[in-house]
């Protein structure tokens, strides 16, 4: 029996698709939308949606402000050098837990899953110690090695689940024609886990680019990335919503268009191994 | 040269025994293949051999030298897998030219040598593609080419051919043991195939439960099975074996006659029964026959096309010169 569909029944979820698009879009929307006004404009009681005079005087304060392509620059460096990391990390990790399981794999997992679950909050005070004792404060190595860290539980599911997808007798196989560990590692299964480890980087990319509590808590001026510029505009000065809406709407956008290219690669990745 | 020698050999996982303490030699350039049931221990001991397992206790010799704690990249052996475990990324020309590769030639070598086991192989026409658009035979010849690149001390294969169907079953079987002739390197073949290990091996290892039942020539496992197992798990269609008063007749406690040593005869033989199933093959006839008294279900086969239908009488001679006698251990008696 074929589902018959009507057009009134068509609309409706049509309706209700766009209606959570839109909710869900909302505040990004009015980000960008408030770094386009004047400060009092901002905060216009009702609010403005177009009829506003269109200024970019934010942007442009906000870059004298503050050097955007500092922030920039520490973000992509904090991001890029804790995936990295991360991968480097995670990869051999992956191997074991996929290839040559023990009886306490499946424990070890959930183990580092469950540090996931602890509040962050929790250590920050040993680890700012140990970033006093090491001098890391404020250092974009200290944050490379700490977000790596927040991170890796992740990195490694992810790697996890794609390398159990492959077959163990392919690896047996490269051991057979002679490759040794890291040979097997580099020709063999890298290669095959591409799309896995792709998506794997982009996610975590992300991850580490957003992430704002370790950011925040142990940069000063140096190493602070996006997120700290963002947060320089949440002053205690005064309300600049106008100049806090700009600044975000500089952070993100990188990372949006990022996303909005990998997009295919990220759904990809993601549904690694549903469909063979 | 290819020797391997298994000493004492045993594999544990766990608590679990598979291999209990097992002694074999195969011989440079025998083509041995080890059969047995599905969970037998016969791939686990190919992999002992290939060093993808690790022995419990024992000792591997390759050549007269110990391999038990050797990695598997080190034992100069080249296996074939059952899934052909081919590098799904690579053309056919990267997978064959792989383990020349990590053996560190340089290219013109390796350019040289991957030619040649393509046109071996008939391979040359399909160097550039991705396993992922050859045929199941392509997939397994490429499997081949890259074991055989290499000039391994001795070839391993795990049921190479189960993936195929029939026809290209028995093409690739007629291949493998050409490549053996032309070759002269030893091969150790695991299946569970009986018919693959009669026609291909130099030398059967029957194996049940992880114990060598018999070693022999495909013959000599026919002609002198040592027990039940063996006599029941070599031949086809299987040998039939009957216990009580017929067995008493000949002074034992199992008798087996095969289906092709028992002569069907018009009226006044010595067995008879009532025909079942009959599988006309043209050339031979195969009956399955019940209400013997012998056993449940008796096979017989007989030459060209013999018209009996289910449900009539047939009348059986076995020829007494092919009986094996069995003992209550289930040994032979000669």
């Amino acid at each position: 029996m074929s589902r018959t569909v009507t057009t009134q029944r068509k609309m409706i979820t049509t309706a209700a698709a766009w209606t959570i698009g839109l909710v869900i879009f909302f505040p990004i929307y009015w980000t960008i939308l408030t770094s386009f006004k004047t400060e009092a404009q901002a905060i216009n009681d009702p609010p403005l949606f177009f009829a506003f005079d269109w200024t970019l005087e934010n942007y442009a304060l906000v870059q004298e402000r503050s050097d955007y392509m500092k922030f920039l620059w520490n973000s992509v460096i904090i991001a890029g050098g804790s995936t990295i990391l991360g991968i480097l990390v995670a990869i051999p990790a992956a191997w074991s837990m996929a290839f040559v399981p023990s009886r306490r794999t499946k424990d070890i997992l959930l183990w580092m899953l469950s540090t996931k679950m602890l509040p962050a909050v929790g250590v920050l005070y040993p680890i700012s110690l140990i970033f006093v004792e090491f001098n890391l404060l404020d250092t974009r190595g200290g944050l490379v090695v700490v977000l790596m860290l927040i991170n890796l539980p992740i990195i490694v599911w992810m790697l996890y689940t794609y390398f159990k997808e492959i077959p163990g007798e392919i690896l047996e196989a490269a051991r057979m024609d002679g490759a040794t560990l890291k040979e097997e590692i580099l020709y063999v299964l890298t290669p095959m886990a591409i799309p896995g480890i792709a998506s794997t980087i982009l996610l975590n990319f992300i991850l580490a680019w957003n992430e704002a509590f370790w950011t925040l808590n142990l940069t000063a001026a140096n190493a602070a990335p996006l997120t700290a510029f963002i947060a320089s505009y949440s002053s205690p000065e005064g309300l600049f919503f106008a100049k806090l809406s700009a600044a975000s709407t500089m952070a993100i956008t990188p990372i949006l268009i990022l996303g909005w290219f990998s997009q295919k690669q990220l759904v990809r990745g993601l549904t690694f191994g549903a469909v063979k | 040269m290819g020797q391997i020698q298994l000493k004492q050999v045993t594999k544990s996982f766990g608590d679990v025994q598979v291999i209990p303490p097992l002694d074999l030699t195969i011989q440079d350039g025998e083509f041995t293949v080890f059969v047995g049931p599905s969970g037998c221990g016969k791939s686990t001991l190919l992999r002992l051999i290939a060093g993808l397992e690790d022995i419990t206790t024992g000792h591997i010799e390759i050549d007269g030298q110990d391999a038990t704690d050797v990695v598997p990249a080190k034992r100069g052996l080249a296996m074939v897998f059952q899934s052909y475990a081919l590098y799904p990324h690579m053309s056919v020309r990267k997978n064959i030219a792989f383990p020349l590769r990590m053996a560190k030639l340089d290219q013109a070598e390796i350019t040289k040598r991957v030619e040649r086991a393509a046109s071996v192989l008939n391979l040359t026409d399909y160097l550039d593609r991705r396993p992922g658009q050859l045929s199941g035979g392509q997939r397994q010849r490429v499997a081949i080419g890259r074991a055989i690149v290499r000039d391994p001390a001795a070839f391993l294969f795990d049921e190479p051919l189960s993936n195929l169907d029939a026809a290209l079953r028995v093409g690739m079987r007629l291949e493998i043991s050409e490549l053996h002739k032309r070759l002269e390197t030893t091969m150790v073949y695991v299946t569970h195939d009986q018919v693959e290990a009669m026609t291909m091996a130099d030398k059967i290892v029957v194996l049940q439960a992880g114990v060598i039942e018999q070693v022999g020539t495909p013959l000599e496992l026919y002609h002198t099975p040592q027990n039940t197992f063996v006599a029941g798990f070599i031949g086809s269609p299987k040998m039939n074996l009957m216990t009580g008063e017929e067995a008493a007749k000949h002074n034992a406690h199992t008798i087996g006659v095969r289906p092709e040593h028992i002569d069907v005869v018009e009226s006044g033989g010595q067995w008879q029964g009532t025909v079942g199933v009959a599988e006309h093959l043209g050339s031979d006839t195969f009956f399955h026959i019940h209400n013997t008294g012998l056993a449940e279900t008796m096979t017989v086969r007989a030459i060209g096309d013999v018209n009996l239908k289910h449900g009539d009488t047939i009348h059986m001679t076995p020829r007494v010169s092919e009986i094996h006698r069995f003992g209550a251990d289930g040994l032979r008696i000669e």
